[in-house]
């Protein structure tokens, strides 16, 4: 099968020039100019993407540096820093030829020995180990050409290779053999690759950034300006929103807040734009120990648990139904899974056929529930409610924090317990890791806690992983959805409800698959 | 002379005391379950159990508790109060970053508190069954019965959104360019309403506390000689009664700079007030254990110190303090 493609510069601009389909007749051009205020709840630890995962940084890491790839609408890759590449026919090595005019925000040419440095960092430092675990080595036959030799074929790279998880960094910068996880130039002087350059830093209060002049892309960015606040409170992210203090803000995900800024007419609050991020709320169970080790059990407590009411009470209809492991807003994700809609006679059914009689107190069996997130307490209080109606006693357990959480699941402490997790891009990256067998480690959160173990899985996930054909391999991971949802190690209910915020003066808010860990060289305001 | 001896005494019971608060917060953090390593992988989006590892030994927690705690009572006598494990720098850098805005946000409404405060409290004390009286007495309980978070969003909801007036959050608009006097009135614009906020509990305090003793002294014979001596009522109430009456508030004042700065992390929250409040809630929620051992430290001297000056104030103003010794 043939995976090779050539994009040219240029099908960027194509894609920019289609007017967005509510677009009226007229529609906006986009203007140079102006400063953008953004919102922002997380504190970055630093803003080198390279070394530092999450949205935090990312949404400054995607705007100071750049990648060699880009997706913006839709899952199809974009030319970014590299402006085509080939991939062989056996799908062993990838070819990226590299803009010819990119720099530094110093001024210093971008690279191929950059990009092999940068990749060295990154497979050395980033904790998404399984990103470029295939790549072997980077072979830089010219300045302008990086090729990438692997040991398997690796589908996930493109994803990989794009937003905020391979930021291009100079070597002459971060290379002077300082620990890169520490280098002081993470944080203040950053020298860039992305269509901003860093003003000034001052953590946990704001970033400013600024225009570089040298940007690749002719005529980008629009903005001269972008000021990032970080403004931890939500009510008063929601008031700065709308007294219009704030232009933007992303990874909103209260749904009271939101409910409310969608009243406002002057701004705009969508769910757009997280297919990739992909975050999904699940009950997570212990397969390994307790009752919960019981397939039934877990059936029946998948029977009892009424997605419809989290969605519609909890939610109040801000979220998105998850039927499995796959966010519903990749194309990988299938719907022909055993979705467990209420039916607590069934619940009831399943545990009585297992053995478990009940008590004179009409209870079963007691089990702990846990929760990550103190936003998830609804949903834990819920499960007790729910499942008193099967006669399962539960206790909800608080965690003081989310350390003392993390301490409890990652050790295999728990009964079940509710949890946030995302797909980060591909499956391999965000997907595997909970449920492959062979990524049971204790004392790691967001490792497989569930302990599940299921040998057709780990093969099927093993085989998707490599396989360069996207129709073969989506009915890998179909087969792999059908598994898991049968046999429950976790119970998916929805997506966690982030929303992108702006005010109706922005134009083109960052709505691609990576929302704001993307290059916002296109944003405008009107 | 006077001062020195209870001044030194006082100094060296201090010093111990930020001892004692340096290791008893160092062992209860250490029994919190959980670390730097989990809220890191957190902001990651998960690691594996070799970054875990690496991250514990980076920032030596997989030494012994003892070691550990050694380690750290040396650095911080040696004037070094370690590195952020979150930001990855110098703990003191931090603090010294954002104590300037605490400051500035506390002694403000330290001050506005305590005149306010006074001067309602004599108000109300030389009618105190008026309805003026009354009147005061009710904004001060509710000042003091509402929690500050909520008094902070109620006047962010009338003020910056349903009128708008003030800004919502932070401390400097960056988009403001300009001289000093632009910045300035800037920065004053930002704290009106968390000035508001912090300073609505300690009026309260102040301004019953002052009627109280006002009242007292009102009665007392010294008053009624100085009004049998023909005196107008303000040169009594303002240069004989007041004097005396502020003994209790001035140390009260004194004890609440510790509440007031407990205060200001609530109000730097709903505020964005870039102070160490602000810093002190992220590092609690990202186990940055070094910067909030750092900041308790701080707030152990800043509290210890306001102390002392309180007791010299108190000399100052009470000739009966001074006497004692």
């Amino acid at each position: 099968m043939k995976f090779t493609r050539r994009i040219l510069l240029g099908a960027a601009a194509a894609l920019l020039a289609l007017p967005m389909a509510q677009a009226p007749v007229q529609a906006d051009e986009p203007k140079a100019g102006g400063t953008l205020i953004v919102g922002m709840q997380n504190t970055p630890r630093h803003l080198n993407p390279a070394v530092q995962s999450g949205t935090a940084t990312g949404f400054p890491g995607a705007q100071l540096f750049a990648a060699p790839i880009r997706y913006d609408d839709d899952w199809t890759p974009q030319p970014y820093l590299a402006k085509s590449w080939d991939v062989s026919d056996d799908g062993l090595t990838v070819t990226l030829h590299l803009q010819e005019n990119a720099t530094f925000h110093d001024g210093v040419p971008i690279k191929s020995s950059d990009v092999a440095f940068s990749l060295a960092t990154i497979k050395a430092n980033h904790p998404f180990k399984t990103m470029f675990a295939p790549v072997e080595s980077v072979d830089t036959p010219d300045e302008h050409t990086a090729v990438l030799n692997l040991s398997q074929p690796h589908p996930a790279l493109m994803l990989a290779m794009s937003s905020q998880l391979m930021a291009i960094i100079p070597e002459h910068v971060y290379g002077d053999g300082q620990d890169p996880k520490a280098h002081p130039q993470n944080s203040h002087d950053v020298v860039g690759s992305g269509p901003f350059k860093l003003v000034e830093h001052k953590p946990g209060e704001h970033i400013i950034l600024e225009k570089y002049d040298g940007f690749f892309m002719e005529g980008r960015p629009y903005l001269d300006k972008m000021v990032i606040r970080i403004i931890k409170d939500g009510s008063a992210r929601t008031i700065a929103l709308e007294n219009g203090e704030i232009h933007m803000t992303s990874f909103e995900s209260l749904a009271r807040n939101i409910n409310r800024l969608k009243k406002n007419e002057n701004l705009t609050a969508t769910p757009e734009g997280y297919a990739a991020i992909g975050p999904l709320d699940w009950l997570a169970f212990n397969t390994a120990a307790g009752k919960t080790a019981d397939v039934n059990v877990r059936r029946a407590i998948a029977y009892a648990i009424d997605r419809n009411f989290i969605l519609n009470a909890i939610m109040l209809g801000t979220a998105e139904e998850a039927k499995t492991g796959i966010h519903p807003g990749s194309p990988l994700s299938s719907g022909d899974v055993e979705a467990y809609d209420l039916d607590i006679d069934k619940a009831n059914q399943i545990l009585d056929d297992a053995g478990y009689a009940k008590g004179d107190d009409g209870m079963r069996f007691g089990l702990n529930v846990d929760f990550g997130w103190p936003s998830m307490k609804p949903q834990a209080e819920y499960t007790k409610a729910a499942l008193k109606k099967i006669g399962i006693d539960v206790k909800v357990r608080a965690s003081a924090d989310f350390p003392t959480w993390a301490k409890r699941v990652s050790n295999h402490d728990f009964d079940m317990t509710w949890d946030t997790v995302f797909n980060w891009g591909d499956p391999v990256i965000g997907v595997h890791r909970t449920y492959q067998s062979t990524n049971i480690k204790k004392g790691v959160i967001w490792s497989n806690t569930q302990s599940y173990s299921n040998a057709r899985v780990d093969e099927l996930l093993e085989m998707a992983g490599k396989e360069t054909d996207s129709a073969k391999r989506a009915a890998l991971y179909a087969e792999f959805q059908k598994i898991v949802a049968d046999e429950v190690p976790v119970y998916w209910t929805n997506t966690l409800p982030y929303h992108t915020v702006y005010n109706n003066s922005v134009g083109n808010p960052p709505l691609g698959i990576w929302a704001t860990s993307s290059p916002m060289d296109k944003t405008y305001l009107k | 002379m006077k001062f020195l001896k209870p001044t030194l005494e006082r100094l060296s019971y201090a010093i111990l005391l930020l001892i004692a608060v340096l290791i008893l917060n160092f062992s209860m953090l250490h029994l919190a379950p959980g670390d730097i390593a989990d809220t890191i992988s957190q902001s990651m989006g998960g690691a594996d159990a070799e970054t875990m590892e690496q991250i514990r030994r980076d920032y030596g927690l997989d030494q012994p508790f003892i070691v550990q705690l050694g380690q750290y009572v040396w650095k911080v006598l040696h004037f070094d109060l370690g590195y952020s494990f979150f930001y990855n720098q110098p703990v003191t850098t931090l603090i010294l970053a954002k104590l300037p805005a605490t400051l500035l946000l506390v002694i403000t409404s330290q001050v506005v508190a305590l005149v306010v405060g006074v001067l309602l409290g004599v108000y109300s004390a030389r009618k105190p069954n008026g309805l003026a009286s009354h009147f005061v007495t009710l904004v001060a309980l509710f000042g003091y019965a509402a929690p500050v978070f909520w008094t902070g969003l109620l006047l962010l909801i009338a003020f910056s959104l349903k009128i708008p007036l003030f800004p919502v959050a932070g401390m400097i608009d960056v988009t403001v360019e300009g001289g000093f006097f632009a910045k300035a009135f800037d920065i004053a614009r930002h704290m009106v309403l968390p000035v508001i906020a912090l300073s609505s509990i300690f009026f309260a305090l102040y301004s019953r506390l002052c009627r109280a003793s006002m009242m007292e002294v009102l009665g007392s014979d010294y008053i009624r000689t100085a009004k049998a001596k023909g005196l107008s009522e303000s040169k009594i109430v303002l240069k004989h009664a007041l004097k005396n009456s502020l003994s209790p508030v001035v140390t009260l004042a004194g004890l609440q700079f510790s509440a007031v700065i407990s205060g200001a992390v609530l109000v730097e929250a709903v505020f964005s007030w870039p102070g160490l409040g602000t810093l002190a809630f992220s590092a609690i929620i990202e186990r940055d254990t070094p910067t909030i051992l750092g900041i308790l430290f701080f707030s152990a001297l800043v509290v210890i110190v306001g102390n002392l000056l309180t007791d010299l104030v108190l000399r100052l103003i009470d000739p009966r303090i001074r006497r004692k010794g």
